[in-house]
């Protein structure tokens, strides 16, 4: 097993920065704008940038919220561990809203595909956006693709993408660990 | 990483104190879920649910066939009283041969204690205990204390007293087994004839003095007088049933604390508790049906989830 180091605390400072100011710059003034964080894993990333983009502002002009997907995910009853649901709070109406969801990494697709799901149970959205800080590439199993991306990074069906965060008691880090056969 | 341990809830005896907060906190998600406008999730679309109902039954039947409809699965439903159980077919075969038309989950009610730990050991499918006789109601002990966690913040440490027909009663066992779980005080309260003579062996205290039980607890449960499982008198008539054992607004008002009022319905109006009191603001009857819907989902969902 190999682990690669992708992004230390600083580069992924800047990278967060980088994200927010393209937020800034393709969102305007925020009007009827959403950020909406996944749980489990999502949310810490959509927390940084809300304060981040709160700190620029000095406001903070839009709607925030944070998304579970356990009861959409296509892999209930599938074989695999028993799925615990996590909190959702999304206390304001999506209806006619521009979403930006918000997610560590993208891998196959499918968790996007459920959050997509499960947002249209809260009503209509004018318009989903996805920003993810870990693209993995050519790894798609659904037509899904990012408007926002933090890092691009090449990896194999077996590697794993670690992202860990110091509000989640870990040290800000991003590693891509390589299982070699 | 949390895991429910059963793969049926056949009693609150078999799960862990683990397993009802698991059930808490997934049931905090489907309450809110069951309080927005779409109140419906997609996890059940592929599972089979049989309401196997031996006994009547409104409100938990209706609780669980709404539960499942919110989590999409497809149900049927068999009541007793309309199939070929009348014509004498067994208990293993009747539920064998819903089982061949392809069901995952059987919810079952059945006059008899542990029908559903012999379903268990002899059919496929996941079972769940929707009572059997005066055994165990598991899902509604779990819906209580949800209820007495969300009024009260935790269930911890909180005295509840269960006041009336112990006897008979399948709501007092699972609910002294689930609140002793998870670390409350339980006393039973009620005439000698409806208390079992054993029951200090659970760990219980026992009072037959209302207004000491009520001074001593935080909650008070109010049980039906079940007339139908009485097969003998076992007091001189409801009218001093009600006046030595109902909770009326002046005995409330009595007490030197504020107490929370449950009941696991269907109320007796006048017997065990007076309309001014099931009405009040003590009371957490109705918090009660609509926190069944959601444990229910919980405990599906949960248990769908291993399949």
């Amino acid at each position: 097993m190999n682990s690669r180091i992708i992004l230390e605390k600083k580069q992924l400072d800047i990278t967060l920065d980088r994200l927010c100011f393209e937020l800034i710059e393709r969102l305007g003034d925020f009007e009827n704008i959403a950020l909406i964080g996944m749980q489990p894993r999502g949310i810490y990333l959509s927390r940084r940038i809300k304060e981040k983009l709160i700190k620029i502002l000095g406001k903070q002009p839009f709607d925030y919220g944070e998304l579970d997907i356990s009861f959409y995910r296509d892999d209930f009853r599938r074989g695999n561990d028993q799925i615990i649901p996590s909190e959702l709070k999304i206390d304001f109406t999506i209806h006619d809203k521009n979403i930006v969801l918000i997610d560590d990494v993208l891998y196959t697709g499918r968790s996007i595909r459920s959050a997509l799901d499960a947002l249209t149970d809260f009503g209509r959205p004018a318009k989903v956006e996805l920003l993810v800080l870990v693209n993995r590439k050519y790894s798609r199993d659904l037509p899904i693709q990012p408007d926002y991306v933090g890092i691009k990074v090449d990896t194999r069906a077996n590697d794993k993408v670690k992202v860990e965060w110091k509000e989640n008691g870990k040290k800000d880090l991003v590693t891509i660990i390589t299982n070699q056969s | 990483m949390k895991k429910f341990s059963q793969r049926h809830l056949l009693g609150i005896k078999d799960i862990t104190a683990s397993d009802i907060q698991l059930v808490f906190e997934t049931a905090d998600n489907f309450k809110s879920i069951i309080n927005r406008p779409i109140k419906k999730v997609p996890s059940l679309r592929d599972v089979t649910i049989a309401n196997v109902f031996f006994e009547n039954s409104t409100r938990t039947r209706i609780s669980f066939e709404l539960a499942q409809k919110r989590l999409s699965a497809d149900i049927v439903n068999f009541a007793a009283s309309s199939s070929s159980v009348s014509k004498g077919e067994t208990l293993i075969d009747t539920v064998n041969n819903i089982l061949a038309m392809k069901v995952d989950m059987v919810v079952m009610r059945h006059p008899a204690p542990g029908a559903c730990q012999f379903l268990a050991k002899h059919v496929k499918a996941q079972i769940i205990n929707a009572g059997d006789g005066t055994h165990e109601h598991p899902t509604q002990a779990l819906l209580d204390a949800y209820s007495i966690r969300e009024k009260l913040g935790s269930v911890g440490g909180k005295k509840v007293v269960i006041v009336g027909d112990i006897t008979h009663s399948r709501v007092a066992l699972s609910n002294i087994i689930c609140l002793q779980k998870l670390g409350a005080e339980v006393m039973v309260c009620g005439p000698t004839t409806l208390i079992p003579k054993h029951i200090g062996t659970l760990g219980v205290k026992v009072e037959h003095n209302l207004m000491k039980a009520l001074e001593w607890c935080d909650v008070a449960n109010m049980l039906r007088i079940q007339l139908e499982r009485q097969d003998i008198k076992y007091f001189p008539s409801l009218r001093e049933y009600s006046m030595l054992y109902g909770l009326d607004k002046a005995r409330l008002d009595s007490l030197s604390k504020e107490i929370v009022v449950m009941h696991p319905g269907p109320i007796n109006r006048g017997v065990e508790i007076t309309s001014d009191v099931a009405d009040s603001k003590h009371s957490i009857i109705l918090d009660q049906v609509e926190n069944g819907v959601a444990t229910r989902m919980a405990i599906m969902f949960l248990l769908a989830g291993q399949g």
